[in-house]
């Protein structure tokens, strides 16, 4: 039985000032791509993707299982390291030094700390299931940016209220259903008030009638301003809230475009094939 | 009342009483076995050899009790080395760093390789190999302070602690390995997306999970390491239950009456360290249990007053 709150209209996920102040980078796109190839082993998962995104703008990354869309979005992050090429964040090289023309590896904590202000919400969830809703919420904030007790709680009960599970404050994960853990997940990324958040097929281990509680709590991030790498599978999503769409398959960025392109009027047969599929 | 059951419900037919299988052959082994057991138990009870008025003059003997509590105390002080012990090794094992891991393999490797009996045997006769400890740098012949071994060598307790409690860490590494292990992956990258550097990541989320699947199994290696505490009798003091047993059967010759004592309080205490077992093994074993969600409400409603009492400070900081 869910007594969930549902998400007051038009209630806000980001803070106004927040999103009024724009992450300050500096004209910077938020992520740059450039030449990314990546492989495990001798599979070459990724082959020389290019790719933007501005700031504030939503980004789908559509397409077909084993194609490296989730593979790219953990690059964006440093989960996976690339082979080659360049991956910015913010301006930022992901995961190195750039000295002259020579690249240095990132100590852990260094990498960590380009992380923390990067939210990733998972296919599963990963909620931490020792800890309730409220302390996988506040862990981050108080043991990464030291951000004090109570401050941490106030807005951790906050975002959770945001976004309809004010009265799961303290509830462990496993009693709460698919949907429920994935907007706590949302909640615990945003905590860290990220400059840009990663959606790595966040509706695809959800029941069908569950997934749109999560969609909606993302199409309102997406209307807050809030910067979004989002894989998935909703082509609905793709449509109303993406400012870019992509299609990967093969490991190479198909197509890309405004959603009103890329889904509507398809250059690429290999987009079309794609679409006849999903849309049939 | 009778409207619930409907139109077609239909009268519920009678409960079947069928005469049961008759199981002679259990019936007839477990007389044999009871009557050999009984058979046996008279033949030790009755024998002459074990003195029982002997048996219950030593049982309750100060010189007795002391034993008790001193295997009590050494196996704790080695689980605890073994625990912290076995924690550092594992992580180390796991480490990214190869030198950290080669330490942790090597040690491992030697103290899983050898039997715990030399491994006594070598930590007591340890002052015969080093009489003083050195600081200082090795082959230049600079020593800048030098301590005797002997306070170490003749406190056997400490020797005992060590000698046990080092090998425990051997074996507490590989089920806290065990235990790192069968951790999601994705809790690790959960916790690294949000910025977490690695140590803080095995402190406050992948150990406290894998606890779960190490607490209980640390359970049944304390309840071997009580009785594995009876082999630091071959050092020869009277530092726990066993050699003091020995100590006295030495001089009296009363051997069977004082390894019954032995036993007797052996089983008492694994009896009692096997029940505490069995509540760690429900309490860890159900997951996320009822006391955990009942000690998160409680929490929450101190909350609620808390956020009651500061609502005057938080109704301002809405937005619409």
């Amino acid at each position: 039985m869910t007594t969930d709150i549902p998400i007051p209209d038009g209630g806000h996920l980001l803070d106004a000032e927040t999103v009024a102040a724009g992450p300050a980078i500096g004209g910077q796109p938020m992520v740059k791509a450039e030449q990314v190839w990546k492989s495990f082993g001798k599979l070459d998962v990724l082959k020389g993707v290019d790719f933007l995104v501005q700031p504030q703008q939503t980004f789908v990354l559509l397409g077909p299982s084993g194609g490296g869309k989730s593979t790219l979005l953990r690059c964006i992050n440093h989960l996976e390291k690339i082979d080659a090429g360049r991956l910015y964040v913010a301006g930022e090289l992901m995961g190195y030094k750039e000295r002259g023309s020579v690249l240095h590896e990132m100590k852990a904590r260094d990498v960590a700390k380009q992380r923390a202000s990067i939210g990733m919400v998972f296919q599963r969830f990963n909620l931490f299931p020792h800890k309730t809703a409220i302390e996988n919420v506040m862990e981050a904030p108080i043991m990464v940016q030291r951000v004090n007790r109570k401050q941490a709680e106030q807005e951790a009960v906050d975002l959770l209220t945001r976004v309809g599970l004010g009265e799961k404050l303290d509830t462990y994960p496993a009693q709460l259903s698919g949907g429920q853990q994935q907007r706590v997940a949302i909640a615990r990324a945003l905590a860290m008030k990220p400059k840009l958040m990663l959606f790595d097929e966040p509706t695809s281990a959800l029941d069908p009638e569950l997934v749109g509680e999560v969609l909606d709590v993302m199409k309102q991030l997406a209307r807050d301003g809030m910067t979004m790498v989002v894989v998935t599978h909703e082509m609905g999503f793709a449509k109303e809230v993406a400012d870019g769409v992509g299609l990967m398959d093969g490991g190479v960025l198909v197509e890309q475009g405004p959603p009103n392109e890329v889904l509507v009027n398809p250059r690429e047969e290999r987009t079309k094939l794609f679409l006849s599929k999903v849309l049939a | 009342m009778a409207a619930a059951g409907g139109p077609a419900a239909a009268a519920r037919p009678e409960a079947i009483k069928a005469i049961p299988i008759r199981h002679w052959g259990r019936w007839i082994s477990a007389v044999i076995v009871v009557y050999l057991l009984v058979a046996l138990m008279f033949s030790f009870i009755k024998n002459p050899v074990v003195e029982w008025s002997v048996v219950w003059e030593y049982l309750f003997k100060p010189y007795t009790l002391i034993g008790v509590g001193l295997t009590i105390a050494i196996t704790f002080a080695c689980m605890v080395v073994g625990a912290v012990g076995g924690v550092a090794l594992a992580v180390m094992r796991l480490s990214e760093n190869p030198v950290l891991s080669w330490i942790a393999w090597a040690y491992i490797w030697f103290f899983r390789g050898t039997p715990v009996y030399v491994q006594i045997l070598i930590w007591g006769n340890i002052g015969v190999l080093w009489s003083h400890f050195y600081g200082g740098l090795p082959f230049t012949g600079i020593v800048f302070t030098s301590v005797s071994s002997g306070p170490l060598v003749n406190n056997l307790f400490v020797v005992g602690v060590l000698a046990l409690g080092l090998n425990e860490a051997a074996y507490a590494a590989e089920l806290v390995r065990a235990g790192i292990i069968s951790v999601d992956a994705g809790q690790t990258e959960a916790a690294s997306s949000l910025g977490m550097a690695p140590t803080l990541t095995m402190r406050r989320i992948v150990l406290p999970q894998a606890m779960r699947v190490i607490i209980p199994t640390f359970g049944n290696e304390t309840i071997s390491m009580l009785k594995t505490t009876s082999l630091l009798a071959v050092l020869g003091g009277a530092v726990e239950l066993f050699s003091r047993m020995q100590q006295v059967y030495a001089q009296t010759l009363q051997i069977m009456p004082l390894l019954v004592v032995a036993c007797i309080w052996y089983l008492f205490i694994t009896s009692i360290l096997t029940l505490i077992q069995a509540r760690l093994e429900a309490y860890f074993g159900k997951g996320f249990g009822e006391k955990e969600a009942e000690a998160a409400e409680k929490r929450g409603a101190k909350r609620a007053q808390r956020t009651l009492i500061s609502s005057k400070g938080r109704a301002g900081s809405g937005y619409s």
